[in-house]
């Protein structure tokens, strides 16, 4: 894979920097691919189990690729005080999907994560990394409406 | 340009000063909460108006860090009168330019009011949220550009280390932090001079200082706000330190949840190098000493510092046993200091003012300041810097304002999930670092969270062991399922479906998970637990014996019913609710149907005229 | 040198020993489970804690001696953890002999949690032996905390096994299967008294690889999905 090759190259075929080339991996494809992970190691020469430990271990890593529009559910604990829970109750309605699933028409993953740090907008939920803050049920409905409506962005062709 | 003497440094200050004193000067937030409600959009207006207005050159705008109020964001400052606009959207950027810049007419409905006497108040600190604070650490947060490394230079940055560098050794160094009296603002508050000597006369030609920026806690965001809003505090630490202990090498280990923190790293280090700050000869001295940021990649346990370690070297965040501690072997077993984001930014204040001034502020034992994210149920969320010893009360009812009414605090979560939750009866607790450990808690690295009457404890220590669980790296026995069948434990009484046994099982457990776990993750996870036990036992007693939730909270155990004396019959509440299970007709009282209800709030949460009771 | 006491006796050791080294030197036994003296030491299952002059509790296996350090293996707060963590061991792993046994000699009589076999207690001995005897590292720790497993990458059967059964060699839960009664409490009855746990047949059995299965020994131990399975998985994240 040639994009495995660049982000190995930028940081050398190191140990060290086997978690930052897996960030990059990750931020490309928006998952970890099994033949990227094989690539991984037979370069950096560290043992596909090692690799494989290190990618189910972290939080920012994702073995499954992911959908469309990535829903991210705050549950740090200002967010569970304020309903956090109640809106990935809402979410699993709505979408039919469980937590850390995608819609099988993959146009929504659905995530949660532990605070972002953005406490004082609780309950906060990410939508393709814009924050929604102070949200409730009923909102959430409506954007996910509104994301459904919306046409997804016409292919740029040449 | 390469800054290689205090006078050069002293300089370009003067200079820097001389160019932007006399100007008038806007300040955007750009904190991550602002930015969530629209600062950029603030921002973009105002360079568009600014031009417009012909005012471009005349005032200086700048995107700035955190101001702290976060609660009333998107906030501006305007210097040098110091007005203070809050909730300030796109469209009142006009208002501001054509009255406030252009003519000096203050607006009103952009100021913030004094909850007591009502009136609007104009400047920063007048408003009781800042009044009460003493921002050290915070001092130019808000103020600076953090993404340009002059604007910190005007205002004395790199000072610290052109002393440092060009007066002091390395030991003359060490003793005055020791004396300053500084602990660690990451949790376990051990003092940090103490730290770097242990770590210089470990033996070792390679050395390692660290910033800890890992910062899991959830409800916490004070790293990341420092990060943020200035950056070259927290480097200029680091480079102190480094000289201190000997280090050539530094490592910011920052979160990846945090992308603009590492962004404006980033630069500040890019900054940083331009200006001879990092690389060889700091300063025209023989030292020489640079650094690099490493992701963090999701894993709370990795803020502590042998799994922090662990993933610096690119293995699994797993902790290991100490003895050895890092200062004797840390990365790649080298010796290392391993210090939190707070804790570097205190340094270059201590060199600056004196090891005495910082040891005058805060109480016998915990010296300075600290900073808390104040979050969760109360009026003013959001950062703040306080020095060591003020109350609970006062840090939660005059700075953050108190519940919003008719609500009523109840508790306050401090230290995140290693620390507990202390009742309003020990509000009067002075917050130190031995005061909340004696109470259970613990200072951590300051997060707070403010609980109403309608938070139910044994849902938070439900709510702590779930994320516990899942975050315990799960090397360690008590811990990974120790964390698993408190969760369990707790779950079943929130369901209603426990006994007494079942109470003296946890809490057996959570000592036995306190006193075996391998690191101090495991070791300090029970807390939130066994706090709470030992503050709100009636309410864990309510759900075992009377299959009750006193807070409105644990599903299992409430319902939701209309009150027909409130309800105005408005079919407001029909359509949102997914399972119909309310009936009504217009003008008549409205009736859940419990054996349809899911029980997910969402009629409580439309009802404008609270007609939706929780029993 | 260093000099150390333990239960209140003075031994002087050579520096870099560990408490169970001392320990053991003195003849004095605590239980492990996670430790192999050909492996290196992990201090995961915590058997072996000891309680420190200053209160604390540490795992022996992980810790150095250190001068004037004062150590006692059988304090009542290390009985009492120690009780406990078999407790939470045998909820996970009831059909294990090793498990039974150290259970009847701490007068471990109940298990209180809702027992979930799991047939493995994540000691992580197989791994460190593929990884330290065999330089296979066929196998790993995946996931974390409650999600923890053990497993080749990407459950797939690995490239690198050479099928050397040092794993299940190393084991010391699967080496013998309790028989006893499938009693509410977990606890085997038969553990609770001095004798053997399991009838003398099954001492020698020793059938780690080849004939696993065939005498029926392995498998009698209460049924549950496999590990793997997309139903074991799904049954886990419910809990």
């Amino acid at each position: 894979m040639r994009e495995v090759e660049a982000i190995i190259e930028r940081y050398g075929a190191k140990r060290r920097h086997v978690i930052a080339i897996l960030q990059d991996i990750q931020t490309q494809f928006h998952y970890l691919p099994r033949e990227a992970l094989l690539e991984v190691a037979a370069r950096v020469r560290i043992p596909l189990i090692d690799l494989y430990s290190i990618a189910t271990f972290y939080n920012c890593f994702s073995l499954v690729p992911r959908g469309e529009h990535v829903i991210r559910v705050c549950l740090g604990t200002a967010c569970h005080l304020k309903g956090g829970t109640r809106l990935v109750e809402a979410l699993e309605r709505e979408l039919g999907v469980r937590e850390g699933e995608m819609t099988p028409d993959g146009q929504f993953s659905f995530e949660t994560v532990r605070c972002v740090g953005a406490c004082a907008l609780a309950p906060l939920v990410l939508i393709d990394g814009r924050y929604y803050p102070k949200m409730k049920q009923r909102k959430l409905t409506q954007v996910l409406a509104r994301l459904r409506r919306a046409r997804p962005p016409a292919e740029v062709t040449q | 340009m390469k800054i290689r003497t205090l006078e050069q440094l002293k300089a370009l200050q003067g200079e820097l000063r001389a160019a932007r004193d006399h100007k008038p000067c806007v300040r955007v937030c750009g904190g991550t909460g602002c930015r969530a409600r629209g600062s950029e959009e603030v921002l973009a207006r105002f360079t568009t108006l600014l031009q417009e207005a012909g005012l471009a050159e005349a005032v200086d705008l700048r995107f700035t860090g955190c101001h702290g109020l976060c609660e009333r964001g998107p906030l501006v400052s305007l210097a040098p009168e110091g007005i203070f606009y809050q909730g300030v959207e796109a469209d009142d950027v006009r208002a501001i330019v054509m009255e406030t810049l252009a003519r000096g007419v203050v607006i009103e409905r952009l100021l913030a009011q004094d909850p007591v006497t009502g009136k609007r108040v104009r400047r920063e600190q007048e408003i009781p949220f800042y009044r009460r604070q003493h921002r050290l650490v915070l001092r130019f947060n808000g103020v600076i550009d953090p993404t340009d490394i002059r604007e910190y230079i005007a205002f004395g940055g790199y000072h610290a280390l052109g002393m440092v560098l060009t007066r002091l050794t390395p030991d003359e160094v060490i003793e005055i932090i020791e004396r300053s009296g500084l602990r660690g603002r990451g949790g376990a508050g051990f003092p940090t001079g103490k730290k770097w000597r242990l770590a210089r006369a470990a033996p070792g030609s390679r050395k390692y200082v660290i910033c800890n920026g890992d910062e899991g806690d959830p409800g916490a965001f004070m790293d990341r706000s420092v990060l943020e809003g200035n950056p070259h505090s927290v480097i200029e630490g680091m480079i102190i330190g480094a000289y201190a202990v000997g280090a050539a090498q530094g490592i910011i280990y920052v979160r990846e949840e945090y992308p603009l923190a590492v962004r404006t790293l980033e630069i500040a280090l890019a900054q940083a190098r331009d200006y001879g700050f990092l690389g060889e000869e700091i300063f025209g001295s023989a030292f020489s000493f640079d650094m690099e940021i490493v992701r963090g990649a999701g894993a709370f346990v990795a803020g502590e510092e042998t799994a922090l370690i662990a993933a610096v070297e690119g293995k699994v965040s797993e902790p290991r046993q100490r003895p050895p501690y890092p200062v004797h072997r840390g990365v790649w077993g080298h010796p290392t200091v391993i210090n939190n984001v707070e804790t570097w930014a205190n340094v270059p204040v201590i060199i600056e003012r004196g090891p005495e001034w910082f040891a005058s502020l805060g109480t016998a034992t915990s010296k300075g300041t600290k900073i808390f994210s104040l979050v969760g149920k109360v009026a003013n969320t959001g950062l703040v810097e306080i020095p060591m010893g003020m109350t609970l009360r006062e840090l939660i009812e005059e700075i953050g304002g108190g519940a919003p009414p008719p609500r009523e605090i109840k508790a306050v979560q401090i230290g995140g999930p290693s620390g507990g939750c202390l009742p309003k009866t020990l509000f009067d607790l002075p917050i130190d670092y031995e005061s909340l450990t004696e109470a259970g808690a613990m200072m951590g690295s300051g997060g707070l969270i403010v609980m109403d009457d309608r938070t139910c404890m044994v849902d938070v220590a439900r709510y702590f062991m779930d994320f516990l669980r899942d975050e315990s790296c799960g090397k360690c026995l008590p811990c990974r399922e120790g964390t698993n069948r408190m969760y369990e434990l707790l779950t079943a009484i929130c369901e209603g479906r426990a006994t007494e046994s079942d109470l003296e099982l946890l809490e057996e457990l959570a000592q036995v998970v306190r006193e075996t776990s391998l690191c101090g993750l495991g070791q300090t996870a029970p807390n939130p637990v066994l706090t709470t036990l030992r503050y709100f036992r009636s309410e864990y007693e309510a759900h075992i014996r009377e299959r009750r939730c006193p807070a409105g909270v644990c599903k299992a155990l409430i319902r939701y019913v209309i009150n027909a004396e409130r309800c105005t019959g408005c079919l407001a509440c029909l359509s949102p609710c997914p399972q119909q299970a309310i009936r009504g007709q217009l003008k008549q009282p409205h009736v859940i149907d419990q054996e349809r209800c899911i029980k997910c709030g969402i009629c409580h949460e439309v009802c404008q005229f609270e007609a939706v009771e929780i029993v | 040198m260093t000099r150390l006491y333990i239960n209140g006796i003075e031994v002087d050791l050579e520096e870099g020993t560990t408490l169970l080294e001392a320990v053991e030197h003195l003849g004095i036994e605590i239980p492990t489970l996670c430790f192999h003296p050909g492996l290196s030491a992990y201090g995961a299952c915590r058997l072996c804690v000891v309680e420190l002059g200053d209160g604390r509790l540490v795992s022996a296996c992980t810790y150095p001696v250190q001068e004037g350090l004062q150590v006692r293996t059988h304090s009542p707060r290390v009985l009492r953890a120690r009780r406990m963590l078999i407790e939470l061991l045998l909820s996970i792993c009831p059909g294990s002999k090793r498990l039974q046994d150290l259970a009847a000699e701490h007068q471990v009589e109940r298990v209180r949690f809702s027992v979930r076999d799991e047939r493995c207690i994540l000691c992580g001995l197989c791994v460190r032996m593929c990884a330290e005897q065999m330089m296979a590292h066929a196998i790993g720790f995946v996931n974390r905390g409650y999600r923890r497993r053990i497993t080749t990458p990407f459950d797939l059967t690995s490239d690198v096994c050479r099928r050397c059964g040092g794993c299940l060699y190393i084991c010391p839960v699967c080496e013998l299967r309790c028989q006893g009664p499938e009693a509410p409490s977990v606890v085997c009855g038969s553990c609770m008294t001095p004798a053997p746990t399991c009838p003398p047949v099954y001492e020698d059995l020793a059938c780690y690889m080849g004939a696993a299965g065939e005498c029926g020994t392995c498998v009698r131990g209460p049924r549950t999905p496999d590990r793997r399975s997309p139903d074991f998985t799904r049954r886990r994240e419910s809990v």
